[in-house]
């Protein structure tokens, strides 16, 4: 395709030194999100998804490393750009909805004013225009009564209500590329819907790319384009969502697919995956990450992996795929 | 078994729990305390006249939204709360007339265990997963020594936790163990009814089927009943027999598990199920979006329905005569002028 993707991730690597030794947390990554797409990062906890989004971010803990890579963004690589022109990036063109507003959001402050914040650093907005303006934004994410809810802290408001407040605050100025961290995760499924709903229409509005980060399979299917599977810090698929679902190619997404309730499964005929992440303070990691666990490990797999392209916009890492 | 009396095992009956709200406390409370007050004190209705049963070897799903009283009706049966009224029968035995702080050394204690949302913040630190598992034996049964011993290993082979783990502290299991160790320690002192609430919401898929797999087949084994409460409509729908749909305090639906996911009636269980994530679109049926926030539960309106408000269908009818729960099919029961 000629067109330039709205991100770009190459060949990132990142790891973590830690007292026990370093932690090889992701290697190689690569995947790419499109203007106006969703693309959905899965796996179990500790595959790397949110490191990978730190990373994009430039906000990794002080004890990891990116070691390899890049993320081209609006031509620029953002893992190569100072804290300065980063911070400038981000609010307005990078944004990020963390996984727990309440933790996320200023317990001090009030929410209104939390909006405004943004709007004053990077929207252009002046301190007199700016309240305004956050009401529109609270308008826009649905809130009831905005006038009145931009004068409450975040206490005072449910977890669905900060949730948006979190998604008015990252949508603010309108940015290229919004990054949510799993930001329905203790929500009910009823108000999940509705912030899916919200943040698929003003990405589809303003044609925002989005990184969506889930360990919900069916969810990730349903709102996003692409997913891309992800394994103790490697990708180990990436495909258009129903093709996942109807035909995963990886071994480990389809043993992940086998583990999600849905509607016509029943209990004795799921089953979970064997094994469990290998340890990645190891210094002799396997090619595959996942061949310890795999039950169609052949003698090849000890050798590095290849990234083979099957059918449209398709990739899987393995050498005996389903 | 002929000593087990007919009937369901739990049988509660227009169960209800207020608490006031906006009450002065500690030292202002004294303070005023010689001027009456002149209006009643709000109150807050979390759990409103709340009827239903749980069979023998039955499990039962208990869904509804944060806040819609969940948690407040398990505390109320597991005699945790003092309800305000109405009353919890087990097994023929009425549990509303004991009073919660004396029913931790009530015989019948044993009878009703718990597994909590989160077993890591659940089992005490300075536990070793053997003494969270023996503690409940140690004093609901009065076992020691070499017996008890033999009972926490038992305990820790049913449920599938390795005994060389037995000597370990919670922050040294994983998320899957310590939800064992959560599991072993209710089931230890031989309880009717367990009362699982969320217990795989804090673990990944592969392990939480495990943990599914391991209390159904424990289940059969030991023939308890379970009351299963969670907002993962998909792992309901794969356990349990019913389900009880709460929305601000009322049962609004009841009913065969299958059939009301089949075919909701109720405008909130409808809700409810069309926003369970669909992994392939068309099989939705159609989607429907709750708009607004639900009503207040502090002195609400005798007259209207709870779900008024953010309900797609709301009539003036709906304002001025609370629905009632009606029978709708064989086993069925809905709160709604219009299913």
């Amino acid at each position: 395709m000629s067109t330039v993707p709205a991100l770009a991730v190459e060949d990132l690597s990142v790891e973590f030194r830690t007292r026990s030794g370093i932690v090889k947390v992701l290697e190689h990554v690569g995947f790419s999100v499109d203007k106006g797409e969703t693309v959905a990062l899965v796996g179990e906890s500790g595959s790397g998804k949110s490191v990978t989004a730190f990373a994009v971010m430039g906000i990794l803990d002080a004890a990891g490393k990116v070691t390899s890579g890049r993320a081209m963004f609006g031509g620029a690589d953002l893992l190569a750009l100072g804290e300065r022109d980063l911070a400038e990036q981000r609010g307005r063109e990078l944004s990020m909805i963390f996984q727990n507003p309440r933790t996320a959001l200023n317990p001090i402050r009030r929410v209104g004013l939390q909006i405004a914040d943004v709007l004053v650093r990077h929207g252009g907005a002046t301190r007199n225009d700016a309240p305004q303006a956050a009401i529109e934004m609270l308008k826009k994410v649905r809130i009831p009564d905005p006038e009145r809810r931009a004068e409450a802290y975040p206490f005072e408001l449910s977890g669905g209500m900060c949730q948006r407040i979190m998604i008015a605050i990252a949508l603010a100025c309108r940015p290229a590329l919004l990054i949510a961290d799993e930001p329905t995760t203790g929500l009910d499924v009823t108000t999940q819907a509705v912030i899916m709903d919200l943040i698929g229409e003003l990405a589809g509005e303003a044609g925002m790319a989005t990184i969506f980060i889930t360990h919900d399979l069916a969810l990730a299917a349903e709102y996003c384009d692409r997913i891309v599977v992800m394994h103790a810090g490697h990708i180990v698929e990436a495909a258009p969502g129903r093709d996942l679902f109807t035909h995963p190619r990886h071994p480990y997404s389809a043993k992940l697919l086998a583990a999600t309730p849905g509607e016509t499964v029943s209990l004795e005929n799921m089953a979970s995956i064997p094994g469990g992440l290998p340890d990645l303070r190891r210094s002799d990691l396997p090619a595959c990450r996942y061949s310890d666990r795999c039950e169609r490990r052949l003698g090849q797999c000890a050798q590095p992996l290849p990234q083979r392209t099957v059918g449209e916009r398709r990739v899987v890492a393995c050498w005996n795929p389903l | 078994m002929s000593t087990v009396p007919p009937g369901p095992l739990l049988d509660v009956a227009e169960l209800a729990k207020r608490f006031t709200v906006g009450a002065k406390q500690g030292l202002l409370a004294r303070a005023t305390s010689f001027r009456k007050p002149v209006a009643p004190l709000p109150q807050l209705h979390a759990v409103d006249e709340v009827s239903f049963t749980i069979g023998r070897g039955e499990t039962v799903g208990l869904v509804g939204e944060s806040g819609c009283g969940k948690s407040t009706l398990v505390r109320l049966i597991n005699r945790l709360l003092d309800p305000t009224s109405g009353s919890i029968r087990l097994g023929g035995t009425e549990l509303a007339d004991f009073k919660a702080r004396d029913f931790a050394a009530n015989p019948h204690r044993a009878r009703i265990q718990m597994v909590f949302q989160d077993a890591g913040d659940s089992l005490n630190p300075r536990y070793t997963a053997a003494d969270a598992i023996a503690d409940p034996v140690r004093r609901l049964k009065k076992t020691s020594g070499a017996e008890l011993t033999a009972r926490v290993e038992a305990l820790a082979d049913m449920t599938g936790l390795p005994r060389e783990l037995l000597s370990r502290f919670p922050h040294q299991l994983s998320g899957g163990q310590k939800a064992r160790v959560g599991i072993a320690r209710a089931i230890a002192v031989e309880p009717e009814l367990l009362i699982l609430d969320e217990p795989t919401a804090a673990l990944d898929v592969s392990v939480q089927v495990v943990i599914l797999q391991l209390l159904q087949q424990l289940k059969r084994e030991l023939g308890m009943s379970y009351l299963f409460v969670s907002h993962d409509l998909n792992v309901v729908r794969l356990l349990c027999d019913r389900v009880l749909v709460m929305y601000l305090g009322k049962v609004v639906e009841q009913g065969p598990a299958a059939e009301v996911f089949a075919d909701p009636r109720h405008p909130y269980t409808r809700a409810l199920i069309s926003a369970i994530p669909q992994a392939v679109p068309e099989q939705r049926a159609g989607r429907l979006r709750l708009d607004g926030e639900p009503r207040s539960p502090i002195d609400p309106d005798p007259r209207v329905c709870r779900f008024y408000g953010r309900c797609p269908k709301g009539t003036p009818r709906c304002a001025e005569e609370m629905p009632l729960l009606h029978p709708a099919g064989a086993a069925r029961q809905v709160a709604c002028h219009f299913a």
